[in-house]
């Protein structure tokens, strides 16, 4: 637990009887002290007092990003079968299990909410929860490997690395390691995609389009711009967020435009071109019918993901059955 | 058991032909050379189960699976890269071979079924491997170094084995049952596991023993019973070594050699 001592000291046990006018006076107090730990750039941890609201954020949040995690190995997992040499099956085999882990950790951030995974899985694939719509983009060659490497781990840790610094401790935490992995998994993709680009002239084809296909849904993986986004203002102010949805997708576009020139590949947009004045890239217009379309459910692979999601998790209920039948007669821990 | 009938004889590896005259190279001293051979048969049941594994990912039953299961794969995986590079070249080996000159047993070939199936074929392949890898680790060849290293890696893999089944078997009358024919369907492939290899100075007799005495305990306590069918069919003793595989196993490669065999003498 970080500095929390102030916020502590003010907070009610879970249950404490309070007459209503103390109680009503003691949640004023709860949440300055609150404000002000949050203000001062101090991390709130599980045990302390937490505004209703932000507790909720948090939860969707934390569990959105879990299901991000989970959803995302699919479409590289459909890859490692059939990987084309050992050492590249090795990284992504690696990668699919790291994306595991990174479900894992984000899990247990949300139980440390009061949130059990059971209850998220349960949102999850009843679809009243949500993961990033990125990974309803099916991945039809080999590149799109490299490429999600590249783009959609490259713009989550764009995403993420400011997140290392969220109010929230558990959370904070689980990006540190979560950010470390990422950047592995964006040097690798980079790396995959670079040996196609100066392979074979059908493998620099691939990994042409391969980015021609992931270019923009990776931009639209920084959420709707900065007007139509609506949880923005609050959740900067709890500092569970720090920078806006453009300033984000900008600051990923200028790290991009640099490496596809490295990468000796082009970006799919004619008007990308550097503002001398701005001091960043400027790109061309982002179809946000396109976004709204797949995040409502019209993606190419929307029933895809979540169809083997649910088959999974229904075709394992046994074994967890038996492990929790297991666990009960034999007082051990389950898997 | 001893005397097994053998089967056809398989032709010795040969490369596609697509690959470059490399490969050749690269595949023909295993016809030659006891250790080779080893290699090839110990990194080819690595590379295939590893694969094998590789199919559950975004399937296990529970996230920590997806680890676990990853990481034995991983683990495999990274054993095959090392036999196969005592053998030849891995990638070549691994992707240019036909199905007749791969040299692994059956077991580790057959389909995941349920993951009772699943378990079964891993706890019947990791209580081999441990002994044998055991074994080797404590001898002079060109395998104990590796074998010393995949030693903890494969002890690993048997108590997670073991743990399922132990969990499977004493869980709930579902999961009892299921447990109960994974174990009974993969049996008739157990007995390949002790036919002698060229390359490998184990006491296969003696190997055999101390298997079939760790894995009826694991079984025993998992209140399952050890299956009493023949432990090889008409043609399974011995016939992966040989290169005489089963169905499933073509489809596998089909899958796996594909996009490789796709772009001769590309570099990835
Ligand atoms: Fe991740
Ligand atoms: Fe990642």
């Amino acid at each position: 637990m970080a500095t929390a001592a102030a916020h502590t000291a003010a907070g009610t046990e879970p249950g404490e009887a309070a007459h209503p006018a103390a109680s009503s006076a003691r949640t004023a107090e709860q949440q300055a002290a609150f404000d002000e730990a949050v203000a001062a750039d101090e991390r709130i941890e599980p045990r302390d007092w937490m505004p209703d609201a932000y507790r909720a954020t948090l939860v969707r949040q934390i569990a959105q990003h879990a299901h991000s995690e989970i959803i995302g190995m699919q479409p590289e997992a459909n890859w490692i079968t059939r990987a084309p040499s050992l050492r590249r099956k090795a990284i992504l085999m690696a990668k699919v299990q790291d994306e595991a882990g990174h479900g894992l950790y984000l899990y247990s951030a949300a139980e440390t909410l009061g949130t059990s995974r059971e209850e998220l899985l349960d949102k999850l694939h009843s679809g009243r929860q949500k993961y990033s719509s990125i990974f309803n983009y099916p991945t039809l060659t080999w590149a799109d490997v490299g490429a999600i490497g590249w783009l959609v781990d490259g713009a989550a840790i764009t995403n993420q690395v400011p997140l290392c610094r969220c109010s929230y401790g558990p959370y904070a935490r689980a990006m540190v390691r979560v950010c470390k992995e990422e950047s592995f998994h964006q040097r690798q993709g980079y790396e995959s995609l670079l040996a196609l680009s100066r392979g074979t002239k059908a493998q620099h084809e691939m990994a042409q389009d391969a980015v021609n296909r992931w270019w923009w849904p990776s931009l639209m993986m920084f959420g709707p711009p900065d007007d139509e986004s609506s949880h923005s203002e609050q959740s900067m102010t709890w500092k569970i967020k720090r920078h806006s949805n453009d300033e984000l997708r900008q600051r990923f576009v200028d790290i991009c435009v640099p490496q596809a020139e490295s990468l000796g590949l082009t970006l799919p947009d004619p008007d990308l071109v550097w503002n001398e004045a701005r001091g960043h890239y400027d790109f061309g217009p982002i179809d946000w019918t396109e976004f709204w379309a797949v995040l409502k459910g019209n993606g190419p692979c929307n029933d895809q993901r979540i169809t083997q999601r649910r088959r999974a998790h229904e075709e394992g209920v046994w074994v967890r059955e038996a492990a929790a039948a297991y666990a009960a007669k034999h007082g051990k821990a389950t898997a | 058991m001893t005397a097994t009938p053998t089967p056809a004889a398989a032709p010795t590896p040969t490369p596609a032909p697509t690959s470059a005259a490399a490969s050749a190279q690269a595949a023909a001293p295993a016809r030659a050379l006891p250790a080779n051979v080893a290699a090839l048969a110990l990194g080819d049941d690595a590379l295939v189960l590893s694969h094998r594994l590789g199919e559950w990912a975004g399937h296990a039953p529970v996230l920590e699976e997806e680890v676990a299961l990853a990481n034995i794969a991983l683990d495999l995986l990274g054993q095959a890269r090392v036999l196969l590079s005592l053998a030849g070249d891995e990638d070549e080996l691994a992707y240019l071979r036909e199905e007749r000159a791969f040299r692994n047993l059956q077991l580790v070939e057959q389909p995941n079924g349920d993951f009772a199936h699943t378990i079964a074929r891993q706890l019947y392949f990791s209580t081999y491997q441990t002994l044998l890898y055991g074994q080797l680790a404590s001898g002079e060849s060109e395998l104990a170094p590796l074998a010393a290293k995949a030693v903890k890696e494969v002890t690993y893999h048997q108590d997670h084995a073991e743990q399922w089944t132990l969990r499977l078997g004493d869980g709930t009358a579902e999961s009892h049952e299921r447990m109960r024919r994974g174990l009974d369907a993969l049996w008739r492939f157990t007995g390949e596991m002790f036919q002698p290899v060229d390359g490998i100075d184990v006491d296969f007799e003696a190997l055999r023993e101390s298997w079939t005495a760790s894995v009826t305990a694991v079984i025993e306590r998992a209140t399952l019973s050890v299956p009493d069918g023949p432990q090889s069919g008409a043609w399974t003793a011995g016939a992966g070594r040989q290169g005489l595989h089963t169905e499933p196993f073509g489809r596998m490669l089909a899958e796996m050699q594909h996009l490789h065999r796709s772009h001769p003498g590309a570099s990835w």
